[in-house]
């Protein structure tokens, strides 16, 4: 069964507002995410605005990897790993039975905290993708689709003369834009990125900063972060996350960045974001 | 031994507060001496008062630089945030009020060695009530009382109305007899510069409301001096 997916509605505002589009990328319903016994994440409630960078924050351990994992199906490859409730992609629900999660990482792309280019050429990184993803266009079509997806990585300037050199030659940022650009090749909707830039150097963590910017009038994305003033750079909505007493990981507060940064609601969202605890 | 996080950027916040009531008591002092200059026609603690307005100034921009390197350093968010926001724009009225401690020391110079045109009763009343405004507007400040700086505010009316009473009764005077003129204006000034601290006392109290809350408005008062009549 394929995911049946509807068009994004056009923005019904500013797209560099923070306004609400009315739209969702992503509605999670009452979602929990169990590790064996252990109930990892409660109870989720989050509406991802389309065309938005929402960035997920919280303490060590308070579910936040779990639940951009929850919206690609990632955690499908942990063995232990069992998630309940409804994550509604345009509306479908992804863990609907017969749903192939492959199908869902299609359309819901993601980029990892350590970059992971192929031990290919820079070329094939971008290729091999869209080729196992059906690409079945000419040698040129190939060439402009890895020539688009570079300069949408804001990566083609750097590397345009050294394509058949492997992307394991390419400086760390330079990596994980590869991933970016590879992510994008395939034409997502939505790109999740866990802590993308935790192991790269101010100047390329920028650089990634900058480019999700270039990127959100076209993706939606969802990041998480350890890195709180890179949130509040970067993000249009946040959403804190804590952990209750079983250790049990929920969303505390959820809304536009420059309110949760500036003015929370929650006296825990002030104490985290303050560095009162976590 | 346990480390706290916020160690660092505690003690940074508490130092600045520190400074802030330490410029605050300058301020006050300058208007409350230059009163008292005045009242006494004491030439000698009037130049004092022009003097020490430069160490004031001084003080706001070693506050303000106090501010700017804890945003720099410590990237503070929320109510640190908000709070060094908030003392930015505070020892920004502070100087101000400042100045008219040394505005007042500059009449009483200006004035030479004629007489008072009349005793100093409202005015002394006027920098008394604006002072204690002031004393109490920083006080909870420091230690973000909203509901006390929310009732300060109200005090203006009374400052407004004695500086009117002023008005009256030194421009009875003025008509009264042209050759008051100008020892009439000096007094209007002096009045003008208290009335204008107690304002200054007001936009405080906002900062007070902000820093706790994060609302920004102003507080009403019910006098303004450009309303039309």
């Amino acid at each position: 069964m394929t995911l049946n997916i509807k068009l994004a509605a056009p923005l019904l505002s500013n797209p560099d507002g923070i306004s609400s589009n009315g739209d969702y990328a992503i509605e999670a319903r009452q979602l929990h995410v169990y590790y064996g016994d252990f109930l990892a994440v409660k109870d989720v409630e989050l509406d991802i605005e389309i065309r938005k960078i929402t960035a997920l924050i919280g303490p060590s351990g308070c579910g936040k990897s779990t639940v951009l994992r929850a919206f690609n199906r990632m955690n499908d490859l942990i063995p232990i790993a069992r998630t309940e409730g409804e994550v509604l992609f345009h509306g479908q629900n992804i863990y609907t039975p017969g749903i192939d999660p492959v199908e869902v990482r299609k359309h819901i792309g993601m980029v990892f905290q350590k970059p992971n280019p192929f031990p290919k050429s820079i070329y094939e990184n971008i290729a091999w993708g869209a080729r196992i993803n059906g690409f079945k266009g000419r040698k040129s079509d190939m060439d402009n689709l890895v020539e688009s997806a570079l300069r949408g990585a804001a990566l083609w300037d750097e590397v345009k003369d050294k394509l058949q050199q492997s992307g394991l030659s390419l400086s760390g940022g330079q990596q994980q834009r590869l991933c970016i650009a590879r992510a994008i090749a395939v034409k997502p909707d939505i790109i999740l990125m866990d802590e993308p830039a935790s192991s790269l150097d101010p100047i390329s963590t920028l650089k990634i900063e900058e480019l999700m910017r270039d990127l959100k009038s076209e993706y939606t994305i969802i990041i998480v972060t350890h890195n709180m003033q890179q949130a509040a750079r970067v993000s249009d909505f946040t959403a804190f996350f804590t952990l209750n007493e079983q250790r049990a990981g929920f969303l505390m507060e959820y809304g536009p960045t420059n309110e949760l940064f500036l003015n929370p609601k929650e006296k825990i969202t002030e104490d985290y974001i303050t560095g009162r605890f976590g | 031994m346990s480390i706290s996080p916020r160690e660092t950027l505690d003690k940074s916040l508490q130092e600045t507060l520190d400074e802030l009531v330490l410029m605050s008591s300058m301020v006050e002092e300058a208007i409350k001496a230059s009163v008292e200059a005045l009242k006494r026609r004491d030439f000698d603690l009037s130049r004092q008062i022009i003097a020490g307005d430069a160490t004031i100034n001084a003080k706001h921009f070693e506050i303000e630089n106090r501010c700017i390197l804890i945003i720099a350093t410590q990237q503070p968010l929320a109510r640190d945030l908000r709070l060094l926001a908030a003392v930015l724009e505070v020892v920004t009225e502070l100087e101000r009020i400042g100045d008219y401690g040394k505005g007042i020391a500059k009449i009483n110079l200006m004035m030479g060695h004629d007489p008072l045109l009349k005793p100093l009763i409202d005015i002394p009343r006027m920098a008394e009530i604006s002072l204690s405004m002031l004393h109490r507007a920083i006080g909870a400040f420091v230690v973000g009382d909203v509901e006390v700086a929310r009732a300060i505010p109200k005090e203006d009316d009374l400052v407004d109305s004695l500086y009117n009473q002023v008005y009256r009764e030194l421009l009875t005077y003025m008509i009264a007899d042209p050759s008051t003129i100008d020892r009439g204006n000096y007094l209007l000034w002096v009045a003008h510069n208290l009335e204008r601290s107690a304002d200054r006392v007001t936009n405080i109290c906002e900062r007070t409301l902000y820093m706790v809350t994060g609302e920004m408005r102003e507080f009403d008062t019910t006098y303004d001096e450009y309303e039309e009549k």
